[in-house]
């Protein structure tokens, strides 16, 4: 054995560097007795859903405004937005992984994901809502369905990408280290691109849990024409209660909207947050490091460590060793590889039939075009300029105010505690949510549709500004700031040379992100039913809407395609270019 | 004559350009890896050192080519070989005992036979009782032992390096020399060679049995000896510092091709020429240089001068280069020789230095004078970067050109030749801001 040199041996004996340390456990009972009441919980959660969606369909959803049926409501609002984003989250994983590692499909399936992002996710929900319920068409669960996987499409395509650059960017050796290792690929994935990604996906996640509160409210109003595919949960119980001016109803509504909302950041995204930094990839211990009771909680109990050793452990040591001998067989190195004769003409059928579907498809929606008519076509032009020009205002309005709100927030670390959670709390209710009580109100102060749709897209899209130009300000570096303060700059010379060009990157991150939301927003803000009324503007979301009321559907597809157009035409004219000179120009490192 | 474990017969490694030209990144090499060797693989950077020793690892496949493992081809057997990395590659989510586990779960061993084999391994590199601990939590050192543990616990027949050592001080360099060679000698582990890729001269001499020296552009086997002092070595013996020096001459032997004397850009029929590759140097270091030369009587040994100044070999050689391209000074037999040019460049003061960059940058660098022949030639006098982006890169690798452009750009703006728009990526005229005094009195820039 090696003798290490005096200094070094004194450390050896050192506890706090070992982990052994950190696996001393403390109330061991009491947390094993939190565990299982939460496993009870959860089980009995599971049983009631099952009962209430395999009950039978309900023609007309009847609402009931009392606060005690708030907590079901909630209930029912958070597990659908908790299967969806499971889901997604397989999804996202499986598409971001293909997409890494085949050469042939990843630039098809990074442009799908592009395009995917940006297409207005409410134009398909009568599709999806009429599909899944001619489904099952005596099952509650058909509308269910519906409602998630309309989520799911909204939520799904910013965690793929995620994940997809994440595999990307892995660092050349540590894939090397993994390939001489003769890593499979089960255990590649395991522990190399799962750790390396799961960052990305945890604030991923976050960003997409918000924007699905947003899709489940629009889903839960939803009714098509005569047909009522409203759900019962905290989106129908809010729309309800303003209809009917109640505002007793609307202010619990709201504050158990508020709680639900504050409830799933401390329990679930704190404790995520705090894990993945255990995946953070750097080389020295960061100083700040959030704690989470809930994860001290889960890691120490141990009746949650014997089930893994048990369990997990032996099942997974199992996977390991045939993987290594069916490895021991194959004998295949990873660039050279040698494909079987009839895995790729599997592959070449496969590829054929979807070919097949897609024209066949694209072929049958070219038909439906071809019956729009050339005044509905003008009408649809004009709808697309006008929001094109109300979503700009909005983004101006917002910028102008968020751009030095934000700066201040970012250059004061004091005030940006007290105003950071506040602000987050502020951001993840959804605006759909709050639709109806604005509308309300708007309409009683003498407002029209045009003022209030603006107004939703702001609520919906400021926040993603506001958040980006906090960090973009926190980001500048303080000898910048220091230069300005030496040299006198004068307010305007501040800005121009110091904050303006700092925050840009940031700035123009945020706007993107808030310029798609617009423009998803626009869909219910330009059109909405209240108190039998239906109130609406000249714009494309309104022709969106309203094509999908009278059941146009051949208006509703080129309503569609004209938005998804605009909006991907904008990203690659206007924003891409500004990427560009965000990434040489205004880059703060070398 | 034992059988070699692996052979590399004829690899090359080129990269196709859309233009039908090659880029060589590694010449067709022959290489031989035996038992009972340590193999040192030295060269500059950019001479694709780690490029070979990642082909004879089958990591990547050669363009051209094959590589045998005990005579059979790689691609098709289960080679047991580890490679210890320079940045460590330590997976940072587990801890030091799944890291060195990592690679026996990979073979399927279970759990109580993998947990023992990684405790062995720990105690012998000496990291007994950090096996719960994360790589974050240790010494650059301490995580170079983890690697080693790592590529050690599979018991491999041959051990690659690729420059351990260059990410650690020196002293916890020394120590970990010290101690791969006590476990080679004493034969603690089973693996029958070791193959190192360094830049480190003295790092190679050190521990090697055989020496491989490495020319770039393209990347061929400039020599290849064995080393026969005795371990341990005497860093101050004279055998050894004899075999530093021919190391030293090697590396600065002139290259084979003179620079091409100037011609005009729109001319007849020529051969098509070669750039010539500049260093990576900022002109700034050249008359720091030149005065050390000037000062030590004109000769300035070169492994000596690495030496007094602390000087990495990679360091030293591009400033090195960069003189000697100039035609400042001349590398003989591993002495360098300042010349009369160089001389006066290190007596004169900040405008004359100019100048005389100026001169022997466009009488000497071809790519240069061609730069400010196109500026004059253009009437709005200004030439975008992409023409001399896609003539490099006939040449060299994207990279490389990329390089080789933000060195002509630096080496151009401190001779005042022309100027780089970077928001509009073009070179222009360099404005005339000195007054037009005659020359033998001092203007200010």
């Amino acid at each position: 054995m090696i003798g290490l040199p005096g200094s070094l041996s004194s450390i050896r004996g050192r506890e706090t560097l070992a982990r052994a340390q950190a696996l001393k456990r403390t109330w061991p009972v009491v947390m094993d007795l939190c565990i299982a009441a939460i496993g009870l919980a959860c089980f009995y959660g599971v049983v009631r859903i099952a009962h209430y969606w395999l009950g039978q369909a309900e023609p007309a959803i009847v609402i009931s405004l009392s606060p005690r049926a708030l907590p079901l409501y909630a209930f029912y609002s958070v597990v659908r937005i908790g299967l969806a984003y499971a889901i997604s989250l397989i999804f996202a994983v499986g598409y971001g992984y293909i997409a890494a590692h085949s050469r042939r499909l990843e630039p098809l399936m990074v442009a799908g994901l592009d395009i995917c992002q940006s297409i207005p996710v409410l134009s398909f929900l009568p599709g999806v809502m009429l599909a899944m319920v001619a489904l099952f068409p005596t099952r509650q669960v058909g509308v269910e369905l519906g409602a998630i996987l309309l989520i799911f499409t909204g939520e799904v395509w910013n965690m793929a990408f995620s994940f997809y650059s994440s595999i990307k960017s892995i660092p050349r050796e540590l894939n090397e280290a993994a390939t001489i290792y003769r890593f499979s690929r089960w255990q590649r994935l395991w522990q190399l691109e799962l750790p390396y990604g799961a960052i990305g996906l945890v604030w991923n996640s976050m960003v997409s849990v918000a924007g699905g509160w947003f899709f489940l409210m629009a889903c839960e109003m939803f009714v098509l024409g005569s047909r009522d595919f409203r759900l019962p949960g905290l989106g129908s119980y809010l729309q309800t209660a303003a209809s009917n001016n109640d505002s007793r109803a609307i202010v619990w509504g709201l504050a158990v909207m508020i709680g639900i909302i504050v409830a799933i950041d401390q329990l679930i995204w704190r404790p995520a947050i705090a894990w993945s930094n255990k995946f953070k990839f750097e080389q020295v211990e960061g100083v700040a490091q959030s704690r989470s009771p809930l994860l001290h909680l889960l890691t120490h109990s141990g009746a949650l460590h014997s089930l893994q050793r048990h369990t997990l452990a032996p099942i997974s040591d199992k996977i390991y060793c045939s993987l290594a001998e069916r490895r021991a067989r194959r004998m295949v190195r990873t660039d050279g590889v040698a494909a079987s004769a009839t895995g790729n003409w599997l592959r070449w059928v496969i590829a054929a039939i979807l070919i097949a579907g897609v024209v066949y498809l694209a072929s049958q929606a070219v038909a439906l075009l071809r019956a729009v008519t050339t005044p509905q076509f003008w009408a649809v032009m004009r709808g697309a300029g006008a929001t094109f020009l109300r979503v700009n205002v909005s983004l101006a309005i917002a910028a102008c105010w968020t751009i030095p709100v934000g700066v201040a927030i970012g250059f004061n670390p004091r005030l940006a505690r007290i105003a950071q959670p506040l602000a987050q709390i502020a951001a993840s209710v959804p605006a759909t949510a709050l639709f109806p009580i604005i509308l309300l109100a708007l309409i009683r102060v003498g407002g029209g549709m045009g003022i209030a749709s603006i107004l939703l897209m702001l609520i919906g899209t400021q926040w993603y500004i506001l958040f980006n130009v906090i960090a973009g300000a926190m980001a500048i570096p303080s000898d910048l700031r220091e230069v300005a303060q030496l040299f006198h700059f004068t307010t305007i010379q501040r800005w121009r040379t110091v904050i303006l060009p700092g925050i840009f990157p940031f700035l123009i991150t945020g706007m993107v992100t808030a310029s798609g939301g617009a423009w998803n927003a626009s869909i219910i803000a330009e059109y909405f039913h209240l108190n039998n009324q239906t109130l609406q503007t000249v714009g494309l979301g309104a022709q969106i809407s309203s094509a999908t009321d009278h059941g146009q559907f051949q208006l509703l597809l080129l309503a569609t395609v004209v938005m998804a157009l605009m909006v991907v035409t904008i990203n690659r004219m206007v924003w891409r270019p500004l990427f560009r000179l965000s990434e040489t120009r205004f880059k703060l490192e070398g | 004559m034992q059988t070699p474990i692996i052979r590399a017969e004829k690899v090359e490694k080129y990269y196709a350009q859309p233009s039908e030209n090659r880029i060589q990144v590694i010449a067709p090499t022959d290489l031989e890896i035996v038992e009972g060797q340590i193999v040192a693989l030295l060269g500059p950077s950019g001479s694709g050192k780690s490029t070979l020793l990642r082909m004879l690892t089958g990591l990547s496949v050669p363009s051209a080519g094959q590589v045998y493992w005990h005579e059979k081809p790689v691609a098709t057997t289960d080679v047991n070989v580890s490679i210890v990395f320079q940045s460590f590659a330590l997976f940072p989510w587990l801890s030091v005992l799944e890291n060195v586990e990592a690679p026996l779960k990979a073979r399927g061993m279970e759990q109580g036979e993998r947990r023992r084999r990684s405790l062995a391994i720990l105690d012998t590199v000496g990291l007994d009782g950090f096996q719960a601990a994360y790589p974050k939590e240790l010494s650059g050192g301490m995580r170079q032992r983890v690697g080693f543990a790592r590529a050690l616990v599979v018991e491999p027949e041959v051990l690659f390096m690729d420059e351990p050592f260059s990410a650690l001080d020196v002293l916890t360099a020394e120590n970990l020399r010290s101690e791969l060679l006590e476990l080679w000698q004493k034969k603690t582990i089973p693996t029958k060679a070791i193959f190192l890729v360094t830049h480190n001269i003295e790092e190679a001499v050190l521990l090697a049995d055989r020496i491989i020296v490495l020319g770039r552009n393209p990347g061929r086997i400039r020599t290849d000896f064995c080393v026969h002092l005795a371990q341990p070595r005497d860093r101050k013996g004279v055998a050894f510092s004899q075999l530093m020096d021919y190391i030293y001459k090697v590396l600065t032997q002139p290259e084979e091709q003179p620079p091409d004397l100037p011609q005009t850009l729109n001319g007849e029929d020529r051969p098509p020429r070669k750039y010539q590759m500049l260093p990576h140097a900022r002109p700034g270091g050249l008359a720091g240089l030149l005065e050390l030369l000037r000062d030590h009587g004109g000769r300035y040994d070169m492994s000596q001068l690495a030496d007094d100044l602390l000087f990495e070999i990679d360091h030293l050689l591009p400033i090195v280069d960069a003189a000697q391209l100039l035609g400042f000074l001349n590398v003989n037999e591993g002495t360098a020789v300042i010349t009369d040019a160089g001389r006066e460049y290190a007596d004169s003061e900040i405008s004359r230095r100019r100048d005389l960059f100026r001169e022997a940058a466009t009488n000497r660098v071809l790519l240069l004078d061609q730069i400010v022949r196109a500026i004059e030639a253009k009437s709005d006098h200004t030439v975008s970067e992409d023409l001399f982006h896609d003539l490099l890169d006939e040449q060299f690798t994207e990279e490389e050109t990329v390089l080789q452009l933000e060195t002509a750009v630096s080496w151009g703006r401190y001779a005042q030749l022309f100027d780089f728009d970077a928001s509009r990526r073009c070179f222009t005229r360099m404005e005339k801001r000195r007054s037009q005094a005659p020359s033998n009195t001092e203007s200010v820039a």
